[in-house]
């Protein structure tokens, strides 16, 4: 019997309450899920016994779950017992030992994204003795944040250090009962990032994972718990440009995010995982959880993402608007080159009066991409005079890719406002020999046409963010036109 | 030597022939007006000229500037100094107009080995050339002919074209829609950037844009052969006699 059959062995035989503990000399558990792949997870993390108990119900719960199947993505069956639930930091793999062991494709998105060689490193995953100026810079930040009372740290130091705080938030977006991967993400969920921005504090600076360094290999099943308390304010803004290297295929992330009284969360993400080769091959599958609650009155979130990465894409940040004249917003461009799948979208729940929301969607599909917007505004009995305005636009780039609309509108109160107004269009033969006919190659041709396309949603990104994110564009498309 | 240079140039659309031998010599310092009927086949020769792909070159040559212009990719025939005025400027939603040409124009500066130029010192020349064609601040913050107005559209090309600097300018059908003032101006621009080192390709079917740019040479396009040329004063015949008698004229 190998080793690893071993400590699957005991691991099954192994029947009192906190199995598993001792027994293990590993510190990487052995694929699968079971309660006492759970348990491990919590006390390796050294969680207190609410935590654990949480995770035990949503794994109870997933247990009862079936895997949705009604996005329109096509994937083979995912074996939820071959992944490995949880790895302690010191025995991940080890990364490669300098910028010469890395893939040449990911070097090169580095280089035409203009990454400096320093920052290539941190992204690739070398093993980096000095100092990176991102450390420093974040310490800085820290102490900035802290004069104001902000918390901003990893959700595992939050679990520690403010329990009481996960305590009362963690699920309140978000239960574990909402959908089969919040539930799995619930059970098993290795770290993220909290966010509590306190009574009437304006967040000075942008908030950003990029700055935090043990957020950037927080692993497959993620989650974020941002808080803003009443009057404060936060922008918040999640991933970066540069392609991870990651070896897991399935990520299953949930955010969930509050807004009191007159809070106003902003949360924008660049999202570029891996999207497999040419053919499809050895892309990230991202089903992710992103909601946000408009708990009180006049309290704004907005979401905004711009997705390129990923072989298949499934994600809906959604909007509780649940205070009087609250305001939900989605701001969003998802691009699909190659055999790239996404179907995205939002929810936009009103329940409160006077709730507005906003729906932006571009759907860029290029290659034999398949992008689908799925969306839903649902207007409840008190909401009165809810308005809701949906702008669902797709773009086409050659003839063997898709664009697909699913708007699904609930209205169950009569004053409601609902908006919907969806476009398609292609990457006209005559507009690119127009910017041709100025000097432009095709390559920027079409890049300045997607561009232009994408420019309402850019135009929520904070400046520097908008610059990169319309390069990544670029580069994400190279090769989609001949 | 002359700066175009056309030799029997037939090409078509999916089988249909539209040019069938033209012959067209333009020297630095010359403005050539081409006048025809609908469909005669004007503004196919100016996108076969520009590079477009949809249209077929079966046979002919064309030199440019010493170059085999055939074998340029659209860009590079722009990176040459080739510019072409559309008939019908299309629109590209989103881009901002000022942004777009300062793009176009680094690209002409690269393909010149000059250094790109940066937003503030592309502001100043954008400045300068505005005023020359009267153009709003409000369209340079547009998007690039979204939403523009007929007339708009085509004052926007004269601007692009006198930004970029062309060797060769093919205007085609550019005063067709514009109003007396706009016609003026766009006039004007064209003779302030008429230098000896430069030439225009002018398509119209009005003598009364030739009233200001006053062309060196007139030609009549007609089913895809440029069947008379003359001077100036051609144009005023055309305008008289309209085209009938020439359909039975042979080819120059
Ligand atoms: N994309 C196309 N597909 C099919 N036929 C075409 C296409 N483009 C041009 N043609 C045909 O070629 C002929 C010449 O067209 P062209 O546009 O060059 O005429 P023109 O002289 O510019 O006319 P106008 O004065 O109306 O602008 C016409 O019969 C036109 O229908
Ligand atoms: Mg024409």
């Amino acid at each position: 019997m190998s080793d690893s059959d071993k400590t699957i062995e005991q691991f099954v035989q192994s029947d009192y309450k906190y199995g598993f503990t001792t027994d293990v000399e590993t510190d990487t558990a052995p694929p699968g899920l079971s309660e006492d792949i759970i348990r491990l997870i919590s006390r390796k993390k050294n969680e207190p016994e609410f935590m654990l108990e949480w995770r035990l119900k949503a794994y109870r719960h997933w247990l009862t779950m079936e895997e949705p199947k009604w996005s329109n993505v096509h994937y083979p069956p995912i074996d939820y017992q071959s992944i490995v639930y949880y790895a302690a930091p010191k025995s991940r793999k080890p990364g490669p030992k300098s910028l010469a062991d890395v893939d040449p494709a990911i070097l090169e998105m580095y280089r035409k994204l203009g990454i400096s060689l320093q920052e290539q490193e941190r992204l690739a995953g070398v093993a980096v003795d000095a100092i990176m100026d991102s450390v420093s810079v974040g310490t800085t930040l820290k102490g900035q944040l802290a004069e104001k009372g902000i918390i901003f740290c990893s959700f595992t130091e939050a679990v520690h250090e403010h329990p009481e705080l996960i305590r009362k938030w963690l699920g309140s977006v978000v239960p574990y009962t909402d959908n089969y991967f919040a539930a799995l993400n619930a059970a098993v969920f290795s770290d993220g990032s909290f966010c509590y921005i306190p009574k009437g504090v304006r967040c000075p600076v942008e908030l950003s994972t990029y700055f935090r360094i043990n957020a950037i290999n927080t692993g497959q099943f993620e989650r974020t718990l941002i808080v803003a308390e009443e009057g404060a304010y936060v922008n918040y803004l999640e991933g970066c440009t540069a392609p991870m290297r990651d070896e897991n295929q399935l990520h299953a992330a949930v955010v969930e995010l509050v807004a009191l009284d007159n809070a106003q969360i902003k949360y924008s993400t660049v999202q570029n995982w891996y999207p497999g080769d040419k053919d499809g091959k050895g892309g990230i599958y991202n089903f992710v959880t992103k909601r946000g609650k408009c708990a009180g009155v006049n309290s704004k979130i907005s979401w905004t993402q711009v997705e390129t990465g990923s072989a298949i894409t499934w994600k809906y940040p959604s909007c509780i608007l649940l205070g009087d004249n609250s305001i939900g917003e989605f701001y969003s461009v998802a691009l699909t080159n190659n055999c790239q799948q996404a179907d995205t979208g939002t929810k936009m729940i009103h329940i409160g009066k006077n709730t507005r929301s906003t729906i932006v969607s571009k759907g860029i599909s290029a290659g034999r991409g398949n992008n689908s917007y799925r969306g839903l505004v649902k207007v409840s009995k008190g909401a009165t005079n809810a308005r809701n305005f949906s702008q669902c636009d797709s773009l086409l780039i050659g003839d063997k890719c898709g664009a697909h609309t699913f708007p699904y509108i609930e209205v169950h109160n009569k004053t409601a406002t609902v908006e919907h107004e969806a476009s398609t269009s292609k990457v006209g033969e005559d507009q690119i020999f127009y910017l041709n006919q100025r000097g432009l190659s095709t390559q920027d041709a079409v890049s300045m046409i997607v561009n232009g396309f994408s420019k309402e949603v850019f135009k929520q990104l904070p400046m520097e963010f908008a610059v990169e994110a319309q390069k990544l564009l670029g580069v994400s498309l190279e090769g989609s036109v001949g | 030597m002359a700066l175009l240079e056309i030799r029997n140039l037939c090409a078509g659309i999916a089988g249909k022939q539209i040019l069938k031998g033209i012959n067209l010599s333009i020297n630095t310092g010359e403005v050539h007006a081409i006048m025809g009927p609908n469909g005669s086949g004007k503004s196919t020769l100016s996108q076969v000229l520009a590079g477009r792909k949809t249209f077929e070159v079966t046979s002919g040559e064309v030199i440019y500037n010493g170059l085999n212009l055939l074998e340029l990719e659209p860009e590079e025939r722009a990176h040459e100094g080739i510019f072409l005025a559309f008939q019908y400027p299309v629109e590209i939603p989103g881009v901002n107009n000022t942004y777009f040409l300062k793009a176009a124009y680094n690209e002409v500066r690269k393909h010149r080995g000059e250094p790109e130029v940066d937003a503030m010192d592309f502001l100043a020349l954008v400045k300068e050339k505005m005023k020359l064609l009267h153009i709003q601040q409000d369209l340079m913050n547009r998007p690039l002919n979204e939403g523009f107005s007929g007339g708009e559209k085509k004052r926007n090309e004269i601007f692009q074209m006198a930004v970029l600097d062309p060797k060769l300018a093919i205007l085609d059908e550019t005063d067709s829609g514009l109003d007396i003032d706009a016609l003026r101006d766009v006039a004007d621009g064209v003779n302030k950037l008429r230098r000896p080192d430069n030439a225009a390709l002018v398509i119209t079917h009005y003598q009364r844009l030739l009233n200001y740019i006053v062309p060196d040479f007139v030609h009549v396009l007609l089913n895809g052969c440029i069947v008379k040329s003359g001077g100036k004063e051609l144009a005023l015949e055309l305008e008289e006699k309209g085209y009938d008698w020439l359909a039975g004229q042979p080819r120059v």
